[in-house]
C-alpha cells in the first residue's frame, strides 16, 4: 500500500477513539438531567461538578484528536 | 477551498535579535502575531481591572457590577473546592482564568488564537504543575508522596492503584494543555472548514445549470457557520472555566492531602 494512503487511513482510524468521549460526555450528562429534573433544586451546586467530569471525559477524545493530527502532519 | 490550517501560521511582525541562553541554546525572541494577541489580552485585563476599581463606590455602576461579578465567581469557585485557604491561591487561578478567556474571546473577534498554539498552552500548564509541586513539597514534605497511596485500599491490590495514581499524576500537565489546544484547535479549524463549504458551494451555482443545487448546500453551510461561531463562544468560557476549576482541584489535593474538609 502507498505509505501516503497508509497514512491517511490511520488519522481516520485514530478519530475513531472520541466514540468512547461522545458516549462518556452522553452519560455524564443524562446523568445529570435526570438527577436535575428529580431534585431542581439541588442541580445548580452539581454544575461545577458536571463541567468538570465533562472536561476530564472530554481529553481523552481531544487526544485522539491530537494522535490523528499527529499522524497526518509528521 | 482554503487551508483551514493557515490561520495558526505565526508570522513575525518586529524581528527582535535572536538571544542565546547558555545551556539551552538560541531564543528566536521576535515579536510575532502570537505575542501580539497574548499581550492586546493582557492589557485588555489590566486596563479593565484599573477601569472597575478607578472609583469604587458602596453603592456599584454597571462597570463594578460586572468587575465583581467575574471576581466573586471565581472566589465561590476556589472557595468552594479548596476550602478556606483557597484565597492564598486566588490571585493565581484569578489571573489564570481572565487571561485564558481574553485569549479564547481575541481568537473569535478577528485576532490570532494564541491558545490554539500548544507553547502558550503548555506553559500555562507547566505553571499551574509547578505551583501544585511546590505548594505540595512545601506544606507537606515528603508527605506529598501520600497522595499516589489513597487510604483504605486491600493491601493486594495497593500496588496497581498506587501504579495507576502515578500514571493519572503524570499525565495531568498533559491533559491539561492539549485538553485547551485541542479545543482551540478543533473547533477554529471545523469553523474554517464551514466556511469553505460556503464558498465553493457558491462557485459551484455560479456556474449555472445543476450546480444551482449549491445554492441550499451554501445557505446550509452558512448556518453551520453561525450555530459554530455561537458554540465556540460557549467553549471559548467553558475551556476558560475548566483550566480555572482543574487548577483548584489539582491544587486542593495538595493543599488538603489526607483530610477532606
Amino acid at each position: 500500500m502507498d505509505p501516503q494512503a497508509a497514512k491517511f487511513i490511520g488519522a481516520g482510524l485514530a478519530t475513531l477513539g472520541m466514540i468512547g468521549a461522545g458516549v462518556g460526555v452522553g452519560v455524564i450528562f443524562s446523568g445529570f438531567l435526570q438527577g436535575a429534573t428529580r431534585n431542581p433544586s439541588a442541580a445548580g451546586g452539581q454544575f461545577t461538578n458536571l463541567i468538570l467530569g465533562a472536561a476530564l471525559t472530554e481529553a481523552l477524545g481531544i487526544l485522539a484528536f491530537v494522535l490523528g493530527l499527529l499522524i497526518l502532519f509528521s | 477551498m482554503a487551508d483551514p490550517m493557515h490561520q495558526f501560521q505565526i508570522h513575525k511582525i518586529v524581528d527582535l535579535p535572536d538571544f542565546t541562553l547558555p545551556g539551552v541554546g538560541t531564543i528566536d525572541m521576535a515579536f510575532t502575531n502570537s505575542t501580539l494577541s497574548m499581550t492586546v489580552a493582557a492589557v485588555l485585563i489590566v486596563v479593565f481591572m484599573a477601569l472597575v476599581t478607578a472609583k469604587p463606590q458602596v453603592v456599584p455602576g454597571r462597570l463594578q457590577v460586572v468587575g465583581e461579578g467575574v471576581f466573586s465567581y471565581i472566589d465561590n469557585l476556589a472557595t468552594g473546592i479548596i476550602g478556606h485557604e483557597a484565597r492564598k491561591f486566588f490571585p493565581y487561578i484569578f489571573t489564570l482564568f481572565l487571561f485564558v478567556l481574553l485569549m479564547n474571546f481575541l481568537g473569535l473577534f478577528l485576532m490570532f488564537t494564541a491558545t490554539s498554539q500548544l507553547a502558550v498552552t503548555a506553559t500555562l500548564a507547566a505553571i499551574t504543575i509547578g505551583l501544585v509541586l511546590v505548594v505540595g513539597f512545601a506544606r507537606n514534605g515528603l508527605g506529598f508522596f501520600k497522595l499516589f497511596v489513597p487510604s483504605g485500599i486491600p493491601i493486594f491490590i495497593l500496588p496497581l492503584i498506587v501504579l495507576i495514581e502515578v500514571i493519572s499524576f503524570l499525565l495531568r500537565p498533559a491533559t491539561l494543555a492539549l485538553r485547551l489546544f485541542g479545543n482551540m484547535l478543533g473547533g477554529h479549524v471545523a469553523m474554517k472548514v464551514f466556511a469553505g463549504f460556503v464558498v465553493s458551494l457558491g462557485a459551484l451555482a455560479a456556474g449555472g445549470g445543476l450546480g444551482l443545487l449549491g445554492i441550499p448546500g451554501a445557505a446550509l453551510a452558512l448556518g453551520g457557520v453561525v450555530a459554530l461561531t455561537a458554540l465556540e463562544f460557549l467553549v471559548a468560557f467553558l475551556q476558560a472555566f475548566v483550566f480555572a476549576v482543574l487548577a483548584c482541584v489539582y491544587l486542593n489535593d495538595v493543599v488538603n492531602l489526607g483530610h477532606h474538609h
